[in-house]
C-alpha cells in the first residue's frame, strides 16, 4: 500500500477533469490526479499512483525503472497490482 | 549460502561498495537507519548488506505504516465494525494485523462486514452504493497516503454524503525519528530517508536533523543501487565533517514537497496532541486526525469508539524491530510461533515490515530459519 506504482495517462475524462484513465502494465483504471492541480496532465505523461491518486509526475525512464523494481519484489507487488484491479473509483 | 536475486547492477554496486570501504575510518562503525518500510524491503531483497563492509550497518526503522497501529486500534475499528449498519473498509494490508481478539478476517468470520479496497476513493464509493450501510474507511499511513484520505473527504463533503466517515490512523514521519533520536538505546551515524513520504513533505522537515542533531539525512530512491548511492554520499558527508539534508531522489521527490498535498491534508485534518504507536508507545503530536470542521465525517465523533489501550503480546518485540534496536531474527518468536502466515507482531504483516521482509527474502530458507532460531 506504501509502493507507488508508475501509471502512463491515456486519457483524461471530460466529464471529471479530476480523473485520469492511466495504463499500469496493461491494467487501465481510472485514477484522481487532483494532487497534481497546477500541472499539466496530459495523455503520455507518466505519473506514480498511491492508492488510486496520482502523487507525482515522473518521466518515462523513471517510470520503467520503478517497474521493473516492483515486478522484482513479487507478491507485495502482485497484491497490489490485483487490488488496482479491482478498484473503480468513476463509479 | 544466498537466497537473494543478483541484481542487473551488481557490478556498479560492488563499485559503490567499494568507494564506501574507501571512506571507512579504521577502527570506526556507522550506523545509518533506513527509515522506510520500502528501502527495508530491496534491503533484504538485494542482500545489500552483504555488498557493504563490515563497518557500516543498516538498522531498519519505523516507517512501515502497518506495523505501528497499536492493537487498540485494531480492537477500535472493530468495534465500530460490530455495528450491524457499518460497512468497515481498509488497505488489504491491514486485514491480518492481529488485535487482541484476532484480525479483521477472524471478525469477518463472527459477523462483521471489513472490506479491503484499493483507495479511499472505492470506498467513497461503497457509501454512494449502499445509502442504508455507515461506510466507515480505516485509514492508515505517514504523509504518503494522508493526501488520498484528505482529497477523499474532501470529495464527501462535496457531494453532502451522510453514510461515510473515516477512522482516521495517519502518523507523521518526522515525530517518529525525532523520538528514536531521543531514545538512549541507539547510537546513529544518519539516516536514508524515505522517498516517497518525501514526494509529499519534502525535504526541508528533515533539516533538524541535521541542524540539531548533526546526523546527515540523504532522502532515497528504491532501487539497490539508490540506497547504496544515498550511503555513499551518507559516508562522504561524515567524512567531510558535514551534516545535511541532501536529495538522492530528486527525479521524483521536489525539494518543497507537493505543496496541494500538503494544503488537502492540512484543510482536513489537524494534529493530535499524542498517539500510540505500537512498540514506541506514545508519542506527542504524532498523527492526525479529522479536523472539527469535519466532524460529520469522523468515525471517532460519530460511533462510540472505546479507545482501549491493550498491551502487546509479552512475545512480541515489534517495538525493538521499528526502533532498530534488535534485527527481526533476534526476535525469540521469529520463524517459529511468528511467521507472515501467523503473525503475532505487525512488522511480519505488511510487506514492509522488517520481519516479513527478513523471512521472505533473507539469506535463510525457512528451514534454516527455524534451525537456527530454534537451535
Ligand atoms: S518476529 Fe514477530 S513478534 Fe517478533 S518482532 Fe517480528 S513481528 Fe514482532
Amino acid at each position: 500500500m506504501c509502493l507507488g506504482i508508475p501509471g502512463e495517462v491515456i486519457e483524461i475524462l471530460t466529464d471529471r477533469p479530476d480523473l485520469a484513465k492511466v495504463d499500469v502494465s496493461g491494467v487501465k483504471r481510472a485514477i484522481n490526479i487532483g494532487l497534481l492541480e497546477g500541472e499539466s496532465v496530459a495523455p503520455g505523461d507518466w505519473v506514480l499512483i498511491h492508492v488510486g491518486f496520482a502523487l507525482s509526475k515522473i518521466d518515462e525512464g523513471e517510470a520503467r525503472a520503478a517497474m521493473e523494481f516492483l515486478e522484482s519484489i513479487g507478491k507485495a507487488y502482485e497484491d497490489e497490482m490485483a487490488a488496482l484491479a479491482a478498484s473503480r473509483i468513476e463509479e | 549460502m544466498r537466497f537473494v536475486d543478483e541484481f542487473r547492477d551488481a557490478d556498479k554496486a560492488r563499485a559503490l561498495a567499494s568507494k564506501i570501504a574507501g571512506l571507512c575510518e579504521p577502527g570506526r562503525r556507522y550506523k545509518f537507519m533506513e527509515v522506510c518500510g520500502g528501502h527495508t524491503h530491496t534491503i533484504y531483497k538485494h542482500g545489500l548488506e552483504d555488498y557493504l563492509p563490515e563497518q557500516v550497518q543498516l538498522v531498519h526503522g519505523p516507517g512501515c505504516p502497518v506495523c505501528v497501529i497499536p492493537m487498540g486500534r485494531v480492537d477500535d475499528a472493530i468495534h465500530i465494525a460490530r455495528r450491524p449498519e457499518v460497512i468497515m473498509t481498509s488497505f488489504g494490508d491491514m486485514m491480518r494485523v492481529p488485535g487482541s481478539g484476532g484480525n479483521f478476517f477472524d471478525s469477518n468470520a463472527e459477523g462483521t462486514t471489513i472490506r479491503m479496497v484499493y483507495s479511499p476513493l472505492d470506498s467513497l464509493k461503497l457509501a454512494r452504493q449502499n445509502p442504508d450501510k455507515q461506510v466507515v474507511f480505516m485509514a492508515i499511513g505517514f504523509e504518503t497516503t494522508a493526501p488520498s484520505t484528505a482529497m477523499t473527504l474532501l470529495r464527501a463533503a462535496a457531494e453532502g454524503l451522510d453514510n461515510f466517515s473515516v477512522f482516521c490512523n495517519h502518523v507523521t514521519i518526522i515525530p517518529a525519528i525525532k523520538a528514536i533520536l531521543d531514545s538512549p538505546d541507539l547510537r546513529l551515524d544518519g539516516f536514508i530517508g524515505p522517498g516517497h513520504v518525501s514526494t509529499v513533505i519534502g525535504c526541508r522537515p528533515y533539516e533538524f536533523i541535521a541542524g540539531s542533531y548533526g546526523k546527515p539525512v540523504v532522502v532515497a530512491g528504491f532501487e539497490p543501487l539508490d540506497i547504496l548511492q544515498s550511503i555513499y554520499m551518507l559516508m562522504v558527508q561524515l567524512h567531510e565533517g558535514r551534516s545535511e539534508v541532501e536529495n538522492q531522489y530528486s527525479r521524483v521527490v521536489p525539494w518543497q514537497g507537493n505543496p496541494v498535498a500538503l494544503k488537502v491534508i492540512n484543510q482536513t485534518m489537524q494534529l493530535r496532541p499524542y498517539f500510540e504507536w505500537r512498540g514506541l508507545g506514545f508519542i506527542s503530536h504524532s498523527a492526525l486526525r479529522v479536523r472539527d470542521d469535519y466532524a460529520s465525517f469522523d468515525a471517532e465523533a460519530r460511533f462510540e469508539v472505546p479507545g482501549v489501550r491493550v498491551a502487546d503480546p509479552k512475545a512480541c518485540q515489534c517495538g525493538e524491530v521499528l526502533k532498530g534496536v534488535l534485527k527481526p531474527w533476534e526476535c525469540k518468536v521469529f520463524g517459529t510461533a511468528c511467521t507472515p502466515e501467523t503473525p503475532i507482531g505487525t512488522c511480519m504483516v505488511s510487506p514492509e515490515g522488517a520481519c516479513a521482509a527478513y523471512y521472505n527474502f533473507g539469506r535463510f530458507s525457512r528451514k534454516r530459519v527455524q534451525e537456527v532460531t530454534i537451535g
